[in-house]
Parts: C-alpha cells; structure tokens; sequence
C-alpha cells in the first residue's frame, strides 16, 4: 500500500459524472506507481470478454438502426443497467465514499441530487421521447421544427456537452490508471482511447451497452460485497456502525450532521437543478431510450435504473462509514507524521478518495483490491465510448445525413461516416487528454452538466410539450442557455481565480444552472410568443400530430431502418 | 400518420381521457418530488439543528433518516407511476388502439 503516497485529493472531480465534486482541488502531480499485476490481469479479463462480445455485435449490426440504437433490440432490464451503469462512474463511487470518509452526512446529500432527476425524467419525458425518437435526441426535437437549424443546435449542444466530458474523463482515466495500475500517463489515455474507438467503430450501441451491463454488473457486485463486509463486522445494526465511526472520526458527532460544504444554499439548490435536470440532457444518457422496444420498455427500465442507483448510492455511504471504522484506526494506511502520528482525513494515502480503494483491501484482501482497481478502469472506459457514440451519432446522424446532404445519403453512407467520426473522435480525446494533463480540468464536468440543462433539457422540453414553441424560439432560447451557462461557468471561481488567477470571481456561485436554466425557458418562450412568421404558424399547427403520437405511440416506427 | 388520422385521434374521448389523467398525474408526481427534495435541501441549508438531531438515545440523527427517506421515496415515486402506467394507462391505449381500428 505504500505504493499509493500521492496526492489525489479531488481526482475524482474530474473522473466522471461528479459534477457535484467538480469544484473541487486539482488533482495536482501524480507519480507513477510500481506496476499492480493483478488489476492489469483482471483488466484484460474484462477487455478480452468485452471484445468479444464487440466481435459478435459487429457481425450482427448492418443498418444504422443496429448501430445507433442497437435494433431496439435491448430489454428493458439491461438498459436499467446501462443507464445506471452510466450513473455509477468512478466518480460517484470513489468520490462520493471518500466524500463520506472525510465529512460523513455531506457525502448523502451529492447521492441525492443525482438520484431525484431520474423520477422527473420518467413523468415527464421518458415516454414521449421513446414515442417521438428514433437515434438522436435531435431526431425529438426536431421533430415539427425547422430540421436543418435544430440539428445545427442540438448537435452543438451535444458536441460541447461530449467535448467537456470526454477531457475530464481522459485526463481522469490517465491519473487514475497511473494510480492503481502502476502505467504511463500516455500509455494509459492511448490504451483508453483505442479502446473506446474499437467498441464504438465496430460494434456500435450493441457492444457499447454491453460493456456497460457488465461493468455495471461487476461494480454492483463489488460494492455490494464491501458492504456487506462492513455491516457484518456490526451485526447489520446500522445504529453501531455510525457509533464506531463517531467514536474512531476525528469530527466525531458532526459527521452525522450537514457541515461545511453547504454553506451556501443558493450553490447548492442550483447544483441539485443542474444534477436534476442536465442528467435529462445529457446525449449519451438520452440515446438510451431509444435502444428499447417501446414506450412501456422506456418506463420500465427508468424505474429499475432509479432503483439501482438508488441501491448503490446507499452503498457507498455504508462504504464510506465502513471507511472510517475499518481504516481510520490502522496506521498502515495513512501518512505517518513525526512520531507515527497521522492526520485521519488528509493523512490517507492516494486522498480521501482512495478510502473504498483502501477499503477493498482492508475487507477483501489484495486480490480484491486489484478487482476493484479493475473495476475502476473499466467505468471510465465505459463512459468514455458511451460519450464517443453520442457525438459520432450527432455529427453522422444530425450534421452529416440531415443538415449537409439534406437526405440525400444512404444508410451504408451515414454508418460508414458514423464510424470514422468514432475514430476521429477517440483519437482527438487522446490528443486533448495529453494536452490537458497537467491542466485543471475539475470544472468541466460540471460545465457538461450545465450546457445539457440549459441548453438541451429546455429545447427538448419545450418542443414536446409545449405547442407554441417554434424554431426560432427554440434556436434563440437554446443558445441563450448554452452561452450563459458557459459565460457564467468561466466567470465563476473555478475558472475566474482557479484556472486564470484573477482576485476575486465575477459570478459568486459555483453552478450556474439555477439561473441559465431558467433564462433559456425564458428565451424559448418569449422569442416564440413573438415569432409571427408562415414557418412558426406551420410549425404551430404541425403539434398536433406530433402530440398525438408522443402521447401513444401511434405512428412511431422504432428503431429500425429508414 | 395522415391529418384524417389524427382529428380521429385528437376526437376520441379515450385519447383526451389518457392525456388528461396522465399528464395530470406526471405533473403531480413532479411536483412531489421536488418538493420533497427542495424540502431536504432547505433543511441541510437553514435549519442544520434540526438534521443534527439525534433519534432516540442512539447518534443516528434525523438527517440521516430524512435522507434515506428521500431516496427511498425517489424509487417509490417512479415505482407508484410504472403501477399505474402498466394498468391504467396502457389499457387506455389499448382500447384507443381497439376504436381505431388498429
């Protein structure tokens, strides 16, 4: 373990769907370490069983249906997995249980705000999506409007969200593997990206959802035992455990209760609306509702994801807890100090965030901890090629067949061009993972989530329910979200002092989705109130149609062939 | 889908029936779960007293219930709309499928 002496404070921020973390520290220099044979072993298990699946997908995808939607062919029991696979990111489980070792009840409180958009996701939008869709959220909201200009936006909005991302996952993935594998900086982004451009090119949504079923499968499991090992060593009373972890925490009793990174109310109410609301925004989360059969498959598999995640944030709060006891009172894992003393929070090795690394050590022995470092590596990769379909899906879908041939493509043609923008992709994350290593990239994570609240969830929502949305509405009031979410994203602390070093930030809170969420309703609305032109009467008029069908599924194709 | 298909749609009094009954209900479970939400965060933001206290003689305190009620009700919302979407509301669309002859 005393391979892990590195400062990582905050690595997480930036591995995965932590915008709730995003603010946090950079992660600063990491040193590489002694190579882990075991997790590389049990890694290449995972890449050599995810390969093959790829192998077998590739045989079977033909149409461009099978490769952005996957035939519709997923059950609505898989996409569950799928989508809280993509929910379950080295983030939420690393981050989240070591924001739990370092301040206990705070820990719940990130959980929470990225549990409550999935509810408001199912009442309000799964179904009519599934009814309007067929690969691309764009294909919904464009449906009745202006095809070339909401494409333009919607691929826009889905490239920035895509682009933000994937750096942070990249430049994530390269510490992280440096971290617990013992690799190069460069061999480990190179690794990540020529394997997320295989699973993408050659077997398309198929095999990209499979890699997540059964990464998901494997982090549930892992987790799952953790913390079983942790309720057993207290006799399933949940009562002990937090009695042995207020007696063994250096904050004792406050653990229990909300402390300081709450301090503003106002941040932390517009993180929970660009958690809630940027997860129903987000392109490669949004793709997943078209890979089943129907509307009622749609439903299904949000009540069963809402219940995994549910499931797994719940674990890592008994992890983090079974952190404190298990760790806090043996030396062998934290810094020693002058005298053997050590600081119980800072003093971990790797970061607070190591703390369920550890913790797999601590109840499972090296062999496990090598499964969870695995398991670590193969969530960023599964991420990583949902993000890279998404934004192959919205230049060959979106850009290439609708806006510049007009139509005018085959299907073989949009599929061919599909999979080189996947090459191009995975080797332009590469690239900008290499430029950005020694970069601060924590905000971007949390810009991702912003722009997808405020620019993608508002035009999508719009379009389906509201019938006086028009295109001009719709272009107006999406850029005005996505430009404000930028603008106030840079002008914020992150940004403004952190990566600029100015004195003091222009815009007091850390997430801007409170304010430019609700500033681009505003801008689809009104510029739609006034559009009077024969396009937004048409537009108007053409609702209805529309409504129906997302309503009931009458008329909607699935997702086969053209 | 032709014009004529959707006046007989938009006609039918299954179809307004469905609509009504489920953008209604959608609306009211959205509410409730932003308010339940909005109300956690209010609490951890202005009345930290009350989720530091603790229940019984025990440390667990209300906070840490109140949150695991918050996910727990976060599943049981979606669980208590797939109930009634599954019954209810695909048997409206059943029968709108059955008038239409489809």
């Amino acid at each position: 373990m005393s391979a892990r002496r590195i400062a990582i404070v905050g690595l997480l921020t930036v591995v995965g769907a932590g915008a709730a973390l995003a603010a946090g520290p950079d992660l600063g220099a990491v040193q590489k370490q002694a190579t882990n044979w075991t997790a590389v072993v049990m890694f290449l298990l995972f890449v050599l069983a995810t390969l093959g699946i790829t192998y077998k997908a590739a045989a079977g995808s033909k149409s461009a249906a099978d490769f952005y939607a996957a035939g519709g062919g997923i059950s609505a029991g898989q996409n569950a997995l799928a989508i809280a696979g993509d929910y379950m990111s080295a983030a939420s489980f690393l981050g989240i249980s070591g924001l739990v070792f370092s301040s206990g009840f705070d820990g719940l409180i990130y959980s929470i705000g990225f549990l409550v958009g999935w509810p408001i996701v199912l009442f309000l939008i799964a179904e009519r999506l599934r009814n309007l869709g067929k690969f691309t959220f764009a294909d919904v909201a464009s449906f009745r409007l202006d095809q070339t200009r909401i494409r333009i936006l919607s691929a826009t909005g889905t490239l920035v969200v895509v682009a933000f991302y994937l750096i942070a996952q990249m430049v994530g993935a390269g510490k992280l593997i440096q971290l617990l594998f013992g690799l190069d900086y460069l061999t480990a982004i190179i690794a990540v990206g020529i394997l997320m451009i295989v699973y993408v090119a050659f077997g398309g949504m198929k095999a990209t959802t499979w890699v997540q079923i059964i990464k998901a499968c494997l982090l549930l499991a892992g987790a799952s035992f953790m913390a079983l090992a942790v309720l057993w060593r207290y006799g399933f009373n949940p009562e002990a455990l937090f009695a042995a972890a207020v007696q063994e925490h250096p904050k004792h009793e406050a653990i229990m209760a909300p402390g300081g990174l709450v301090a503003d109310p106002v941040s932390t109410i517009s993180l929970g609306i660009g958690l809630m609301f940027g997860t129903a925004g987000l392109p490669h989360i949004l793709m997943r509702f078209f890979t089943v059969s129907d509307a009622q498959a749609a439903r299904k598999s949000v009540f069963y994801a809402t219940g995994l995640i549910a499931y797994f944030y719940i674990l890592t709060f008994i992890i983090g807890f079974g952190a404190i006891t298990f760790l806090m009172s043996d030396p062998s894992y934290f810094k020693a100090g002058a005298g053997g003393a050590y600081d119980r929070i800072t003093g971990l090795l790797g970061g607070s965030n190591m703390a369920a690394v550890h913790l797999a050590n601590a109840t499972g022995g090296s062999l496990f901890l090598g499964f969870i470092s695995a398991v670590a590596f193969a969530t960023i990769l599964a991420v990583v090629a949902g993000l890279t379909l998404a934004g192959a899906s919205a230049v060959s879908h979106d850009l290439y067949a609708q806006v510049f041939a007009r139509g005018r493509t085959t299907e073989a043609g949009e599929v061919r061009l599909s999979k080189i923008s996947a090459v191009v992709i995975g080797i332009v994350a590469i690239y900008l993972g290499y430029v950005f290593e020694n970069q601060n990239v924590a905000f971007m994570v949390g810009l991702a989530f912003a722009v997808a609240a405020s620019c993608n969830f508002p035009v999508l929502a719009m379009s389906i329910l509201w019938k006086g949305t028009t295109t001009l509405g719709a272009l107006v009031g999406g850029l005005i979200g996505l430009v404000s979410a930028v603008v106030m994203v840079v002008l914020s602390k992150a940004v403004w002092v952190t990566t600029f070093g100015h004195p003091a930030a222009l815009f007091p809170y850390d997430n801007p989705a409170l304010f430019s969420m609700p500033l681009a309703f505003l801008g689809i609305w009104a510029v739609s109130k006034i559009d009077n032109s024969a396009r937004a009467k048409r537009e108007r008029a053409a609702f209805e149609a529309q409504y129906v069908r997302s309503e009931t599924g009458i008329g909607a194709a699935g997702a086969h062939a053209h | 889908m032709a014009e004529a298909d959707t006046a007989r749609v938009l006609a039918s009094p299954t179809f307004r029936q469905l609509v009504t009954e489920r953008t209604r209900y959608g609306w009211i479970l959205s509410g409730a779960m932003l308010g339940i939400y909005l109300g956690f965060i209010l609490l951890v933001a202005f009345a930290k007293g009350v989720m530091a206290a603790k229940i019984g003689s025990g440390v667990t305190s209300l906070g840490i219930v109140l949150g695991l009620v918050v996910i727990v009700s976060a599943f049981a919302l979606t669980g208590i709309y797939v109930a009634r979407a599954n019954g209810r509301y695909d048997d409206l669309t059943n029968d709108l499928n059955r008038e239409l002859g489809r």
